[in-house]
């Protein structure tokens, strides 16, 4: 499997020389999407950092933030006779207070993974005694897509279908953690799938009022090292600005088309994050026009005030406060296979990179 | 209460707990407990016994079928306990309203694919059951091999030194039938490898060959790290020299799976001495079954039970076992 060329091989070792040099003093870096996790992990760039520079994960995967409440509400609805739940894969394994997706489909619930919402639109038309509620868990990568799904089913008068959206939104989060006085961190790789939709200018205020750099960064390991440079020339050279390094993909705008979508089917709205509690405006609602394809409205949805795991320390994981490994959890009770909390579900939560990838 | 779910059925660790404690705790004896690819019983000729059952969705997939897969599955527990399989028996159970088209279809590939790895099938079995409680057509295969030699392949010949060879790109099946299933379109279609491998190890069997196993569910990742553990070696994979459809490593990158997960139906992973390496490498790569056949690690001394690989930047990770579901009904 050819990863890199010589070329590449030549740049990611330039890169690295140059980071070691620039890098006298230490420096705390958050990745703030999952994809990042991931990609540092499967490359395992840690082992070629030098050792002052310290790369912690972030709250950047829209399962692992998901509130335990939230949780438990689809679940509730999963359950109900008549229901097809569609969602995406990583959501079927996540605990709730008392089981998960996968338990209720072993019951007899219908419950189907879905590789687009499309899939989850098709699943409406083709079941039409059926009720397909399609779960909306994302950040505002993905939020356009159900934005068209909400449209499509509201031009086709589509009556079986909704969605119960718990869609997040980037920019309040990194506000949250930036006002938290126990975090530790000089610097953000900032989300490049999500930033492609929303630009840079919302990020913006991380460096201007928090005095806190990111640069908006790619999934290759070259990526994320030239990112890294990039900080640290920040740094050397006294500026504290949002760049782009994913330019290929990202533009400072943003995609305007995407933004118009997200804005024409969704208001922000207050949402509830695990570890990181209630954030003003940080969510998504369904706009009243298109109500009736809202699956909280639709099934008159009960609020839940469920509490964590006892022990399980994924709130404090996602805020970059202790690594998986510290939890007392993480790799006895809470594995992959068993988890505990959602950041070992999710491909891209912290602790199931941490785990698969065994980093300790 | 405790139920079954789909995981039990992945090839992973939930799997191999299953089958020890509830299959194997009521029906172990000495042939069984040996939990190899297939049992090795007590004979003039030594042989090979294994079984299989395929419960695959879609039934027809691109570079296979239900019933290629069936006859390959078998052939291959067979082949990779270094016994040439001769005689395989045939079970179907069909679901009432399955057309006798499709099921033609699918005997005539198995009747094929038999011709392919020169083997007979000499008994069977037929059972119809309501609509609704089978999803078309389930098979069992029982297949019964002769030992190449009097010492089965396993992996407690593997030692440090020892040279990992694969026959060709991973993962193909797993992501084939993922896209039919699913309806994903990629620029270059991605074929299923289900293959009979014995026609590929005639062509390089020998001394030299220490173990052979093939990565079906779990991948080469899980299938690796088995053998780590019962050999207790370590094993260094090379991320640059693994064999890949570049289509293959889109669609994990696309999905987040991971590539060593991923199953396959047409490969055999090799672990030779180090002096016959070479030579099997060459012999797999004259054949058509091995002509992307590639050296993607060594057997180590230094972290024993565990899987490493090293990255193009010579970074290492650990390769891990696959945990819970993957894809479902994928063999």
């Amino acid at each position: 499997m050819r990863t890199m060329d010589r070329q590449d091989k030549a740049r990611a070792a330039k890169y690295l020389a140059e980071i070691r040099r620039l890098a006298d003093q230490p420096l705390k870096i958050m990745e703030v999407c999952g994809t990042h996790t991931v990609a540092i992990a499967k490359n395992a760039l840690r082992d070629v950092l030098p050792p002052q520079i310290r790369l912690i994960s972030g709250p950047g995967c829209p399962v692992c933030v998901t509130d335990q409440s939230d949780i438990d509400r689809f679940l509730f609805l999963a359950a109900q006779p008549d229901i097809i739940t569609a969602t995406f894969g990583d959501m079927i394994r996540v605990p709730g207070t008392s089981k998960s997706l996968q338990a209720l489909r072993s019951e007899g619930a219908d419950i189907r993974v879905v590789y687009s919402t499309l899939d989850a639109l098709a699943l409406a038309r083709k079941n039409p005694a059926k009720e397909v509620v399609f779960l909306g868990v994302g950040f505002e990568t993905t939020a356009p897509t159900v934005a068209v799904s909400l449209q499509i089913a509201r031009q086709e008068n589509l009556k079986n279908f909704s969605v119960l959206v718990f869609h997040k939104l980037v920019p309040p989060a990194l506000r949250a953690l930036a006002e938290d006085p126990l975090l530790e961190v000089d610097a953000f790789l900032d989300p490049g799938h999500a930033c492609a939709i929303i630009g840079i200018h919302p990020l913006e205020f991380m460096a201007r009022q928090y005095g806190k750099p990111g640069v908006v960064t790619g999934f290759e390991a070259l990526d994320i090292l030239e990112a890294i440079l990039m900080i640290l020339r920040q740094r050397v050279q006294g500026r504290t600005e949002i760049e782009i390094q994913y330019k290929k993909v990202v533009k400072a705008e943003g995609n305007v088309q995407a933004q118009a979508l997200i804005t024409e089917v969704f208001a922000p709205a207050d949402a509830f994050w695990r570890g990181l509690g209630c954030i003003p405006q940080s969510g998504l609602a369904i706009r009243p026009a298109y109500r009736s394809w809202d699956a909280a409205v639709k099934f008159n949805l009960p609020l839940f005030q469920s509490v964590a795991p006892q022990h399980c320390r994924c709130g404090d994981i996602l805020k970059g406060r202790i690594r998986p490994g510290a939890c007392s959890l993480f790799g006895s009770e809470c594995t992959p296979l068993q988890p505990i909390g959602p950041c070992m579900v999710s491909s891209e939560g912290t602790c199931a990179a941490y785990y698969r990838y065994n980093i300790q | 209460m405790e139920y079954i779910t789909l995981a039990h059925g992945s090839g992973g660790r939930l799997s191999r707990h299953l089958i020890e404690s509830l299959i194997a705790k009521h029906l172990g004896n000495p042939y069984l407990d040996q939990m190899n690819d297939a049992a090795i019983l007590p004979s003039q000729h030594k042989i090979a016994l294994t079984t299989d059952s395929f419960v695959i969705s879609p039934l027809f997939f691109r570079g296979g079928d239900i019933g290629k897969l069936a006859v390959c599955g078998t052939v291959n527990d067979l082949t990779v306990s270094g016994a040439i399989p001769e005689y395989l028996t045939l079970a179907l159970i069909l679901e009432e309203g399955l057309a006798i088209a499709d099921l033609e279809r699918i005997i005539v590939s198995i009747a094929a694919t038999a011709r392919q790895a020169r083997v007979r099938i000499v008994c069977g079995d037929t059972k119809v059951v309501e609509r609704g409680n089978a999803d078309k057509i389930y098979i069992n295969t029982a297949g019964i091999g002769f030992l190449r030699t009097d010492v089965p392949v396993s992996p407690a010949q593997v030692k440090p030194g020892d040279v990992i060879l694969i026959n060709g790109t991973i993962g193909d099946h797993g992501i084939a039938v993922l896209a039919d299933r699913e309806g994903l379109e990629f620029e270059t279609p991605v074929c299923s490898d289900c293959a009979p491998l014995n026609i590929l190890v005639d062509q390089f069997f020998g001394p030299g060959v220490k173990c052979m196993r093939d990565p079906t569910r779990g991948g080469v990742g899980t299938i690796l790290n088995e053998i780590a553990r019962q050999a207790d070696v370590g094993m260094i994979l090379y991320e640059e020299s693994l064999p890949v459809h570049p289509a293959v490593v889109g669609a994990c990158d696309m999905l987040g799976l991971e590539l060593l997960h991923l199953a396959n139906e047409g490969k055999v992973l090799v672990i030779a001495s180090p002096e016959s390496a070479d030579e099997i490498l060459a012999r797999m790569r004259g054949h058509e079954l091995g002509r992307q056949a590639a050296k993607i690690g060594v057997v180590r001394a230094e972290d024993a039970g565990r899987v490493v690989m090293q990255t193009a930047l010579s970074a290492k990770r650990i390769v891990g076992m696959l945990e819970g579901e993957h894809l479902p009904r994928i063999c």
